[in-house]
């Protein structure tokens, strides 16, 4: 399995930049995006820790997803999850955070069409601090656009413990290179 | 909610409907998908999708919320019939997402749900697993979202 050694580094590096969308003129283009193609097949980085805190479990579920097994300990501990767990919908939204902050923001990124697959492993307690590895699986230039390439991602949570919380196989839409350095707009 | 043995296959509910403000896009947004064409709406114009477009993810959580609201509806009428309520478990998770077009700000979406597949579960009886096709459609008739979900569905007269 590769490592992605060299580019790992300058991912990471932007995580703690102030603004995650610097202002979108040629500049900043040439200097920090990253193309189609800086997504080739293998491991692509691992971002994280993020603590998830009890209060924002329970916000989350209750303006999205309020089932007892989300909002209310006693109902949670009889449930088939045993114990309060958040929202498969929050993790989600948590993993898209965390994509952005690492390094979506920094990507000449059009957009996702879906998602193949995701599973829900395992629950996210209250107070977990989770991480998130990002693999490529698949990157191939478009047929229909073809300035532009399809990254599919293989995208894992995992607890402190090293226990896989989530899994998700999904494609985003990059523009590719020539046409980010060109300059043409979104 | 049903219980498995009250679902059939091809079984259609409408679950209800949201409409997505630019407040609601750009709140969700900001808190969790904080790219340009979700939180401006210029950048949203020039973008691929052509306005300030709602995350996915708000999507499929609202498609959550009204699930939510729609089964804790069934559940009081249950109650008032004196019937027994069932409480559904947790989802293993889902395939075939699809965002097919865009959620712009303003748009009205009208979510259902039906049922596909149907089996019970080898390592808990008292269990069943449901997929069901959840889908989105917009004020002017168009599918926006898709997505195939899978629940954990209580069987009846299980001593769970």
């Amino acid at each position: 399995m590769r490592t992605g050694g060299l580019r790992l580094p300058q991912i990471t590096a932007t995580i703690g930049l102030p603004s995650a969308n610097p202002p979108f003129n040629r500049h900043s283009i040439l200097r920090m995006t990253l193309s189609f193609e800086d997504f080739p097949p293998g491991r692509f980085g691992t971002f994280g820790p993020r603590r998830v805190t009890r209060e924002e479990v329970l916000a989350f579920a209750a303006e999205y997803d309020p089932q007892p097994m989300h909002l209310d300990e006693e109902a949670a501990a009889r449930s088939m999850l045993g114990g309060l767990s958040a929202s498969g919908w929050h993790l989600c939204s948590i993993m898209m955070r965390m994509m952005c902050d690492g390094f979506i923001g920094r990507t000449a990124s059009l957009g996702s069409p879906g998602v193949n697959e995701l599973r829900w492993l395992a629950p996210l307690r209250p107070g977990d601090d989770i991480t998130l590895d990002m693999d490529v699986v698949e990157a191939r230039v478009s047929r229909s656009r073809p300035e532009t390439g399809i990254v599919t991602f293989r995208a894992v949570v995992r607890n402190a413990a090293g226990q896989e919380l989530c899994e998700m196989i999904s494609p985003v839409i990059v523009r590719r290179r020539a046409a980010v350095t060109s300059g043409q707009a979104g | 909610m049903r219980f498995f043995e009250d679902i059939e296959i091809g079984q259609r509910r409408e679950i209800g409907s949201f409409t997505f403000t630019a407040d609601a896009i750009k709140t969700f947004a900001t808190q969790f998908d904080p790219q340009r064409f979700h939180l401006d709406e210029e950048a949203g114009r020039q973008s691929l999708f052509g306005g300030l477009a709602a995350s996915g993810w708000h999507v499929g959580s609202v498609c959550m919320k009204l699930l939510v609201a729609d089964g804790q509806r069934q559940a009081r009428e249950a109650a008032a019939r004196g019937d027994e309520i069932a409480i559904w478990g947790p989802s293993p998770g889902f395939r075939e997402l699809r965002w097919i077009k865009p959620v712009l700000a303003g748009d009205t979406i009208s979510f259902a749900g039906q049922i596909e597949t149907m089996r019970t579960s080898e390592k808990r009886p008292e269990w069943g697993i449901v997929q069901a096709r959840h889908t989105g459609t917009n004020q002017r008739g168009e599918l926006v979202y898709s997505l195939l979900a899978t629940a954990f569905v209580p069987r009846r007269n299980s001593n769970s």
